[in-house]
């Protein structure tokens, strides 16, 4: 199944019944995928004039207690930031998904990683994050989007699956649990889903005037952070218990990474993968552990260098951390990696 | 085949990726690891396109294909491009019809049809892909006859089933065409 479509499809699978997008290479596939099926098992497809129309309808239907889901890919990401943090500000969870190509500007429609910066540190104005996960295959998109939507709805924090245009144009094979009960959804008692007078009116919004009730919003907001940093945290070790050196790579890019390692480890060289797969929360302690017998550390992205910093950060800058990236929409070969892991192992040969 | 690495490539409309899609599903027919990543540039417009199609017996690492084992050409700007990248040792399958040059490399394994003018000539048009699925089968084994034949009648969509022997008649042209 290709990417795109196999994300559409485990979203309906995990219980979701709203689309909204607008068209955008290389996700496009994901939203005709919706628009044919949603409709069919009584769901909302719907193509909104923009991507913040879009984005606003999923706040209205996230509001409304509903499992809701937009997708788009970087230019029409940078269109939804607003309406994110209005999401963030009014904890209402609503899965986006993030089918990456390169940029800045229109940039071009190739896979790309560049969108880590604005993913984990500034998906739209405010003190704020938003769950982040980087599957690397099909079927890991798969999983990850129903995970993502219960995060989401458990914290009350968006989620994001920030995927690239090589996931979501690939072609593998992947098992999608399909259930015909239907979904059990968390009761949300705080939803505006209307109450026939029976209860309060519930009310969602992200506007506080009054200085103190903001600063104390936020910071309730922060103490729910720590408990997904402390429990939420996800990521890949393979070949580390050894290693002397460390490729740190995420998505896509740690499937060509993970290709160099296996071939440097033929040649002898004691190297390891981290691969984080919630980009936020970040898998801080992993690194650290592995930081421990680690000499250096290289990070391997499809951009100009964005996880570098929290790697470094991670470990306290305890090892030097290398970088080797390809953009632009440019894919890094593991020939490449491989050159550069020798290089970072002093050459040995 | 241990690890199968294949770049297809030729004009938009010749069934490249379909091609691409059915090799990829009979690597899962026989229960191993595939995936078929197309190009989806602005090139396919009119213009070439290509798609890397990987199976093998263990988690493929990257999709990409930069240096395949198997390369099956339709035309000559994608002969051009990718005739330099195939690992010594390789599989070059060349539509003879739209590609005139020679290969001037001695260390790959060169097969040149002409599959289109072969799908015209016997009332198969628009099969050339298959035709070429065929002899990949006949060069390489990647995969059982038996499979071959599942995998057409999967890969053939419903409303097109009166198609399955028409592209089973191209496989077993393919299979054995002889230089």
């Amino acid at each position: 199944m290709k990417g795109n479509e196999a994300l559409a499809e485990a979203a309906i699978q995990a219980g979701c019944t709203r689309f909204f997008g607008y068209p955008i290479t290389p996700q496009t596939e994901l939203a005709a995928y919706m628009a044919k099926r949603l409709p069919k098992i009584g769901g909302v497809f719907l193509q909104a004039e923009s991507e913040v129309s879009a984005i606003n309808m999923l706040q209205g239907a996230g509001a409304a207690g509903v499992r809701a889901m937009t997708s788009s890919s970087s230019p029409g990401i940078s269109l939804k930031a607003e309406g994110i943090s209005y999401m963030a500000g009014a904890d209402v969870p609503g899965l986006i998904i993030n089918v990456q190509r390169g940029g800045p500007g229109l940039g071009g429609i190739q896979p790309s990683q560049a969108d880590y910066w604005q993913a984990t540190k500034a998906p739209g104005h405010g003190d704020f994050h938003i769950l982040v996960f980087a599957p690397n295959s099909v079927q890991e998109m798969v999983d990850l989007v129903s995970h993502a939507f219960d995060l989401s709805d458990n914290y009350r924090v968006p989620a994001m699956i920030l995927a690239d245009g090589l996931l979501g144009q690939m072609m593998e094979p992947v098992e999608i649990k399909s259930s015909d009960e239907k979904v059990e959804l968390p009761k949300k008692q705080w939803a505006t889903c209307g109450h026939n007078n029976e209860r309060e009116h519930n009310i969602v919004n992200s506007l506080f005037l009054q200085a103190n009730e903001l600063e104390r919003v936020v910071r309730e907001r922060f103490e729910r952070y720590k408990v997904i940093e402390e429990n939420e945290t996800m990521c890949e070790k393979y070949m580390t218990d050894d290693a002397d050196y460390i490729v740190v790579a995420f998505g896509a890019t740690a499937r060509v990474a993970k290709a160099a390692v296996k071939d440097a480890r033929a040649k002898g060289i004691k190297i390891g993968l981290v691969r984080p797969i919630t980009l936020w929360p970040f898998p801080k302690e992993e690194l650290k552990e592995v930081a421990v017998n680690a000499k250096s550390f290289l990070c391997v992205e499809m951009n100009m260098g964005q996880m570098v910093e929290d790697v470094k950060l991670a470990i306290d800058c305890s090892r030097p951390v290398e970088f080797f990236g390809r953009t632009g929409g440019v894919i890094p070969t593991p020939a490449e990696v491989l050159e550069q892991i020798v290089k970072l192992s002093g050459g040995e040969q | 085949m241990q690890e199968f690495n294949s770049i297809l490539a030729g004009f938009g409309g010749q069934g490249i990726l379909f091609m691409g899609k059915a090799i990829a599903y009979a690597g899962l027919i026989d229960g191993k690891e595939v995936s078929w990543l197309p190009s989806y540039g602005p090139e396919m417009r009119g213009g070439t396109a290509n798609c890397s199609v990987c199976i093998s017996e263990e988690d493929i690492c990257s999709p990409l294909v930069t240096n395949p084992n198997v390369l099956i050409a339709m035309n000559l700007p994608s002969f051009d491009k990718f005739i330099d990248t195939v690992v010594p040792g390789g599989t070059v399958i060349i539509d003879s019809t739209l590609v005139s040059k020679k290969v001037d490399r001695t260390d790959v394994n060169v097969s040149y049809i002409p599959a289109t003018e072969i799908a015209e000539s016997k009332g198969l048009k628009g099969l050339a892909n298959i035709i070429l699925i065929g002899k990949l089968l006949e060069q390489t084994n990647f995969c059982s006859y038996e499979t071959i034949e599942k995998t057409i009648n999967e890969v053939v969509p419903a409303r097109k089933k009166n198609l399955i022997p028409k592209n089973m008649e191209a496989i077993n042209i393919g299979m054995n065409y002889k230089n």
